[in-house]
């Protein structure tokens, strides 16, 4: 996925001549092509998050189109106040692409898991939120970010993920994709967290239980007319998120639906990581499975959810 | 002695404050030569086109001092100087810091440590499409306690960028008191040089000195300029020199409106 993203900054900036890449200090080799091609379009800046977001905002007010990319964490909690004053409020479309979302980095501890991006990005007013689930869908986001007036987040996964979205689904920013339709329980999902819930779908289903899926890829701005449209069927809505429950998807998805004017409200259960900080290291997989976010803890904890309900 | 140019953008600074009863009166104080020298005999700029493709662009990175830009924009006509009569009023687009919906204002400041970050940007952005034009950032004292100045103070000599110069309005004060007692900056002069900028120190008060150091830019071969404007803050009130408490004041009364007229005759 990220080698996608980067791969398609370079495609981009030789297509349109706005478009420029930041890095801080990635490793060795990145976009070497694209340095070598253009060396007055591709910047290396060192570690200095909150100078290189300033910087990015300063070009994107001169009409360039900045690509900035380094490690999810620091291009959001190191830099957020530059993100809010320097990047929301001139509303400067600077594109940021973070490494990592969620507990990619789960070998390297605390300071590298961005948990709670999606929550402190979309609270900046302007800032367009997108996980992409693989690496065929973050080409298409990237397609897209050449138009896109605002500033954008790219929420990027660990690599090599499995890929389930197909040229057919379309894609717009904003457009949720129903990858399964709604029966009883409506899953809803983002980031790679759609693979789980699709997964998650095929069991439910052989349990005689019908499971949609939504994939929202864009979070920011939420595609409210879907969710509404879907949820309004259901019984039970659960939101998957490799994520912090407070304030991502399960929160948007909340807010959301408190709109829903229907005569009876189903349930939200959000699925995602507790408010605390992880303590195991491991690899994704088994940080997940300790948040009972695999597959198979899933599958029970939704069947509970629906006997307590149904 | 401040001649009559200076005492006039100053009696514009008590017009907004008799106004909004309230402002950053010594912090614009110690910055009004600088704007005015920038203004009166440095940048290019076309006040009924504030967004010139070919204007030098200025950002006041110590927004808190933003009196004294209202007061040079409103004077050289980017808008009705009777809009100072509506400073911090809620349909005015003059608050308490500046932000780039007023006509001359290039980015919105007032969270200290963001100007110069975006001034780099900027000058890159002139430097990568061989503009001519230049880039000035007036930074705070206390406002360079922030590591992202020093961030993009290393960026901007690493891209040679001539084109950019930044004024340290160095009035020795900040909101609690002395820099020297919240955070000692010397060697100022050393610490900018190492950090690879021409460096120029002047009285922030003289403009001809002003005027002499920003005309020897770039003062260093390939290198941003840099210079040092030693200023008073409050300069001009006496009332206000130097006082810690008339960094920010409000609920000003008529009395003090008077006074602060008074000192400048």
């Amino acid at each position: 996925m990220r080698k996608t993203s980067l791969e398609w900054v370079h495609r981009l900036a030789q297509k349109d001549p706005r478009v420029l890449f930041i890095g801080s200090d990635l490793g060795a080799g990145v976009l070497e092509s694209m340095r070598i091609e253009m060396p007055d379009r591709w910047y290396m800046e060192g570690v200095a998050e909150q100078h290189i977001i300033g910087m990015a905002a300063g070009l994107a007010m001169e009409g360039f189109l900045p690509y900035v990319n380094t490690i999810a964490t620091f291009l959001t909690r190191r830099c957020y106040e530059q993100l809010v004053v320097d990047v929301g409020l001139h509303h400067a479309p600077i594109r940021l692409i973070g490494n990592g979302g969620g507990v990619v980095y789960a070998p390297l501890g605390p300071t590298h898991q961005a948990i709670e991006d999606i929550a402190m990005m979309r609270l900046i007013p302007n800032m367009t939120v997108i996980a992409p689930c693989d690496a065929d869908e973050m080409a298409r986001v990237m397609e897209a970010s050449l138009v896109w007036p605002d500033p954008i987040y790219l929420r990027l996964a660990k690599g090599g993920d499995s890929i389930v979205s197909h040229p057919t689904d379309g894609f717009e920013i904003g457009k949720a994709v129903v990858y399964r339709e709604p029966g009883k329980v409506l899953l809803v999902s983002t980031g790679i967290m759609t693979q789980r819930a699709l997964e998650v779908s095929t069991m439910l289903e052989k349990m005689g239980i019908s499971c949609g899926v939504l994939h929202m890829h864009t979070v920011k701005p939420c595609d409210d007319k879907m969710l509404l449209d879907l949820a309004s069927e259901v019984r039970i809505v659960v939101t998957l998120e490799e994520h912090k429950r407070d304030g991502g998807l399960g929160t948007i998805v909340l807010e959301t639906l408190s709109e829903l004017n229907v005569a009876k409200v189903p349930k939200v259960v959000r699925k995602g990581i507790p408010d605390s900080f992880p303590t195991q290291y491991g690899s994704q997989d088994s940080l997940l499975e300790s948040w009972r976010l695999d597959a198979k803890s899933l599958v029970v904890d939704i069947e509970k959810e629906i006997l307590e309900r149904i | 002695m401040l001649d009559e140019r200076s005492k006039k953008l100053r009696r514009l600074i008590i017009r907004m404050v008799e106004t909004g009863r309230r402002g950053h009166i010594g912090p614009a104080a110690s910055l009004v030569e600088i704007l005015r020298v920038l203004y009166d005999s440095w940048l290019n700029f076309q006040p009924e086109n504030p967004r010139w493709r070919d204007r030098d662009r200025l950002i006041l990175s110590k927004g808190h001092g933003c009196l004294a830009l209202y007061a040079i924009l409103a004077d050289k006509g980017f808008f009705p100087i009777e809009e100072l009569d509506r400073f911090c009023f809620s349909e005015s687009f003059l608050g308490g810091h500046p932000e780039d919906k007023i006509p001359g204002v290039e980015a919105s400041t007032g969270a200290l440590g963001h100007g110069l970050p975006i001034g780099v940007g900027m000058a890159l952005a002139g430097k990568i499409r061989r503009q001519e034009h230049r880039v000035a950032v007036i930074v705070g004292d206390g406002e360079i306690n922030e590591g992202s100045t020093w961030e993009a103070a290393m960026s901007a000599a690493k891209h040679n960028l001539i084109n950019l110069t930044v004024l340290v309005d160095y009035n020795k004060y900040q909101s609690y008191g002395p820099t020297s007692v919240v955070l000692e900056l010397e060697p100022l002069a050393d610490k900018w040089q190492a950090f690879g900028f021409g460096v120029m120190e002047v009285d922030g008060h003289d403009h001809v000195e002003i005027l002499n150091a920003l005309n020897r830019t770039p003062i260093s071969k390939a290198k941003p300029s840099l210079v040092i404007c030693h200023t008073t803050k409050g300069k001009g009130f006496p009332m206000a020199e130097n006082r810690a408490e008339w960094h920010h004041k409000s609920r000003l009364s008529d009395a003090d409106i008077a006074s602060l007229y008074a000192c400048l005759g």
